[in-house]
């Protein structure tokens, strides 16, 4: 019971300091967020349809103005060089699956101030797979492009 | 601590192209040690990116980026002498910050 009590004045503590930080202006409440939270729920998903979900991407319109450069063929799939280059207008996020990883969900990145739409990762495949890229425009809505890449020797066990 | 990250921020007109290199094992928690035990997760989970004071990038990485990992950005706006500051957070709460100047 102290113990409780004890931790309920501890938030309500952090939460005061918080709560001044915001008031004056030092801290935006979306990065605050954003900078806290790690998106469990799509980087845990086993399946590339709950990783979609779990980014809000459930339903996204294939766009031709994504580039997804990847190469055709992966000797290595430890280590496989991915660049996405939005082209579509008012884009804030690009995301990287690759399908049939035990768990898809490689990468997300939000852009502002000046970020353009560019993204290079290397990522592991763990076998043949589709790798997509997916991205969110300041509107919501969400484009995708999706390139196959033949995996000779898998990068995710050993 | 881990080792520095490699931060290479090169101005092309007033477009900073930035690459940085982060040591870290990236462990996906699928490989097994010598003995047969399964090496447990280990990986970068946030990444930050600052030109100038402002807050460009932040991104979110899972299991499935590479040992290592190399990332690569453009941001425009930028001028040279702007400082780059990038940071990262793993899953034990290890973090790791590094400077460059945009040249």
């Amino acid at each position: 019971m102290d113990m409780l009590r004890r931790s309920m004045v501890k938030s309500v503590g952090a939460g005061g300091v918080l709560a001044a930080a915001l008031a004056a202006g030092l801290l935006k409440p979306t990065r605050v967020l954003a900078a806290e939270e790690w998106n469990r729920a799509a980087f845990d998903a086993k399946e590339a349809s709950a990783a979609l979900k779990g980014i809000g991407a459930s339903n996204t319109a294939d766009s031709k103005d994504i580039l997804l450069k990847a190469p055709d063929i992966a000797e290595n799939g430890a280590v496989v060089p991915v660049e996405v280059v939005s082209n579509i207008p008012n884009t804030i996020s690009i995301a990287v699956l690759s399908l049939k990883n035990p768990l898809p969900l490689a990468a997300a990145f939000d852009y502002s101030n000046g970020a353009m739409p560019e993204l290079q990762v290397r990522v592991r495949l763990a076998e043949t797979t589709q790798v997509k890229a997916v991205v969110k425009t300041a509107d919501g809505k969400f484009y995708s492009a999706q390139k196959e890449v033949k995996v000779t020797v898998g990068g995710c066990g050993g | 601590m881990a080792d520095p990250m490699k931060i290479r921020a090169k101005l092309t007109g007033d477009v900073a192209e930035i690459k940085v290199m982060m040591s870290h094992a990236m462990e996906n928690g699928q490989r097994k040690d010598s003995a047969g035990n399964t090496i447990p997760h280990h990986f970068i989970q946030q990444i930050w990116v600052e030109v100038g004071g402002k807050t460009v990038i932040q991104g979110q990485t899972g299991t499935s980026v590479s040992r290592n990992p190399v990332f690569g950005f453009k941001v425009k706006g930028a001028k040279a002498g702007d400082k780059v500051v990038i940071k990262w957070r793993d899953n034990k709460g290890e973090t790791r910050s590094d400077e460059a100047v945009v040249a």
